[in-house]
């Protein structure tokens, strides 16, 4: 394998890091009036990463010394997070100019995350899965505390790095005990060293249990999900509309490939593990978030549940339930990040950003366009029939109830209902409840109105029109893992 | 045997220089000790024939990083007495909490089988330690390497969003300015009255 077949397979991300450093110059030079240039830029570089996923020859291609993969299941996650990256570099435009915070490292940040993201999904070896989620997190913590001048951005940030910190610490603990057992750090060679059907390896077993509970902070399932609720709420709205869903996806779509490629054969292990985060996932986000007044915890709340719904699909250890994980995975990024840039362009008559759920009262009278953006998102988070937030929930269940797990299908259905009542309860409050106050349009709205539309044609009952497609290119991407 | 004796002699210097570190009064002292520590580990690897490992720990760790941290221990002047002031309060609790955890870990240790430990890789021969590291660093691992090279940009880049800030009113040099400077800007020829003097911005522009 010559360097210039791995710059060849590993194109995305040498265009990715080769433009982030000129990004990075224009920026420096030009200084903080580039942001709106650079943040066009950073898209278009986003684009030109994503040629050749679809440039490449299908199947397996290996680079990098066996470090790095690039297969039908990367692609579909890559093009995920691209899709998710260049959204949250565009709506945070407008926002950031209007609190003054445009500094030009906005984008180049998101873009070094996204470049993070793209190492993890193609990930090989524990090495380099390792610096592909640390290259993640430490832009995200900077980005969590991207409004430095305010405390509770900067409170956001720092609780986000000391926890994220701790769950390096348990991963690297993790990898250091499977390469100890395994003595590799290759999935491949990790795979061939824990066979199913021989004595347990409980060194083996200590160091999975590690990897999965870093894992498991990455995608703020419960019992490590403390941070998500504080960092939610703290961080700049933009950051977490970028925060609930592309980093999400990505280390989802880590979790499959290490458990599947590299611990393929400790299934009966990781799966007793996938299933308690899951149901405790689904029933303390639902219960939870019940209580919450402000959107942005609510919706942090949300995406806890969420993440219990699409690890149902990954406890079920089938190929339909890897295919059901991808559809959710997909839908759910599209769902949540229309929600956040709706409540990104609620404003009310001194600038301030409307976050309470109070605040969003008669909504549909004063923004009946955003409001029934916001109800569409509502409804399809639940899962509520005609949506099209309902398909993946439904892949996930039959999924479950193939493999036998009817018990955790049943309970899923019942954290729905639960969930039901506070996604409900937030239509209740914009289209029954009396105004509470005037709700402005900041003058200058770039791309967002363009996203939240086409976000909320998406989670309504018109995507059943792309489902053919979607399920084909989940199908091929699931088939690639397992 | 000679070696042995060098192990032992290194190895419990090692050991005497850590319990110093986070048994000394005197900060500066902590840093001192964990030099020692630092020369003594080096010294370690070079038993095992890792010259090229413990030449790099005497000038990365004790070179740079000890100095620096002696730098900032002296500069931040912390009062490690009010730092210590509960330590005596809560004593018996943490000893209590650590014979417990040093029970269970004996209990685990001694009634469980982890399974069996694999070797790693074997070193390639005929190549020196140098070499082989660098064949690793450059060669197989290339990816890694490089990518960690990008974890440190975005930590710079990440320091710089966080604390820079544009002050207004700097008085910056501007060197190009000084260098392109002619006489006739700066040089001001005048012909005072007897006694009169000259009183434009007190003689200087």
């Amino acid at each position: 394998m010559t360097l210039l077949q791995s710059l060849s397979v590993g194109a995305p991300e040498v265009v990715l890091a080769a433009g982030i450093c000129v990004l990075l110059l224009v920026g420096a030079f030009r200084g903080d009036r580039a942001l709106e240039g650079l943040s066009w830029a950073s898209v278009l570089l986003l684009a030109l990463a994503a040629v050749p996923l679809f440039d490449q020859a299908p199947g397996r291609l290996a680079a990098w010394n066996g470090l790095y993969v690039a297969d039908a299941f990367s692609r579909h996650l890559k093009l995920l997070v691209f899709l998710g990256s260049a959204a949250a570099i565009l709506v945070a435009v407008p926002y950031l100019r209007r609190l003054a915070t445009a500094r030009f490292e906005y984008p180049l940040l998101v873009l070094l995350a996204t470049l993070g993201m793209a190492i993890m999904v193609s990930a090989q070896n524990l090495l380099s899965l390792y610096v592909g989620l640390e290259l993640m997190s430490l832009s995200a913590y900077v980005l969590a505390a991207f409004h430095r001048d305010e405390s509770r951005s900067s409170e956001a940030g720092l609780k986000y790095f000391a926890l994220g910190a701790l769950a390096s610490g348990l991963m690297l603990y993790g990898a250091s005990l499977v390469y100890g057992f395994a003595g590799s750090t290759s999935f491949a060679d990790i795979a061939k060293a824990f066979v199913a059907g021989e004595v347990r390896n409980l060194g083996a077993l200590f160091g999975l249990v590690f990897l999965l509970a870093a894992l498991a902070f990455k995608v703020s399932a419960v019992p490590f999900h403390m941070w998500t609720p504080d960092v939610y709420e703290g961080a700049p709205t933009p950051v977490v509309a970028f925060f609930a869903t592309a980093p999400k996806v990505a280390a989802m779509g880590l979790m499959l490939r290490l458990l599947y490629e590299a611990f393929g054969g400790m299934k009966a292990d990781w799966q007793q593990i996938v299933l308690v985060m899951s149901i405790a996932s689904m029933l303390l986000g639902s219960v939870a978030a019940i209580a919450q007044t402000s959107m942005k915890r609510l919706l942090a709340y949300s995406a806890i549940a969420n993440i219990g719904f699409a690890l149902i699909g990954l406890a079920a250890g089938t190929a339909a339930g890897v295919e059901a994980v991808l559809l959710y995975l997909l839908v759910y990024l599209v769902m949540t990040l229309g929600a956040f840039v709706a409540l990104l362009m609620l404003v009310d008559a001194d600038g301030r950003q409307l976050e309470d759920l109070a605040d969003l009262a008669g909504l549909a009278r004063t923004r009946p366009g955003i409001a029934s953006a916001l109800a569409i998102f509502m409804f399809s988070l639940a899962g509520i029939p005609p949506m099209f937030g309902f398909m993946p929930k439904l892949a996930v269940f039959s999924a479950a109830v193939e493999a036998g797990l009817w018990p955790l299908a049943v309970l899923g259905v019942l954290a729905s209902v639960v969930a039901a009542y506070y996604y409900l309860r937030v239509v209740k409050i914009m289209f029954i409840d009396p105004p509470a106050g005037v709700v402005v349009l900041p003058g200058e709205q770039g791309v967002n109105p363009a996203v939240v539309g086409a976000a909320a044609a998406f989670s309504s009952p018109l995507g059943y029109l792309l489902l053919g497609p979607l399920a084909a290119w989940g199908a091929e991407a699931a088939r690639a893992l397992a | 045997m000679i070696q042995a004796a060098i192990f032992y002699l290194l190895a419990g210097a090692t050991v005497l220089a850590g319990i110093m570190v986070i048994s000394a009064r005197n900060p500066v002292h902590s840093v001192l000790w964990l030099i020692f520590a630092f020369v003594n580990a080096a010294g370690l690897f070079l038993v095992i024939g890792a010259e090229f490992l413990a030449m790099l720990l005497v000038i990365v760790y004790v070179g740079a990083v000890a100095v620096l941290f002696l730098f900032v221990v002296m500069m931040l002047d912390i009062d490690f007495a009010t730092l210590r002031a509960g330590a005596m309060r809560y004593l018996p609790l943490g000893l209590l909490l650590g014979a417990a955890l040093s029970v269970e870990l004996l209990l685990v240790a001694s009634a469980w089988e982890a399974g069996a430990i694999a070797p790693s890789a074997p070193p390639r021969s005929g190549l020196s330690n140098t070499q082989a590291l660098g064949t690793l660093l450059y060669t197989d691992y290339v990816f890694v390497f490089q990518a960690a090279g990008l974890i440190l940009l975005t930590a710079m880049v990440g320091a710089i969003v966080l604390t820079h800030r544009e002050r207004a009113g700097v008085k910056r040099q501007d060197p190009f300015r000084q260098a392109s400077r002619t006489p006739a800007e700066t040089i001001a020829l005048a012909r005072p009255a007897v006694g009169a003097g000259v009183e434009t911005e007190g003689g200087v522009r």
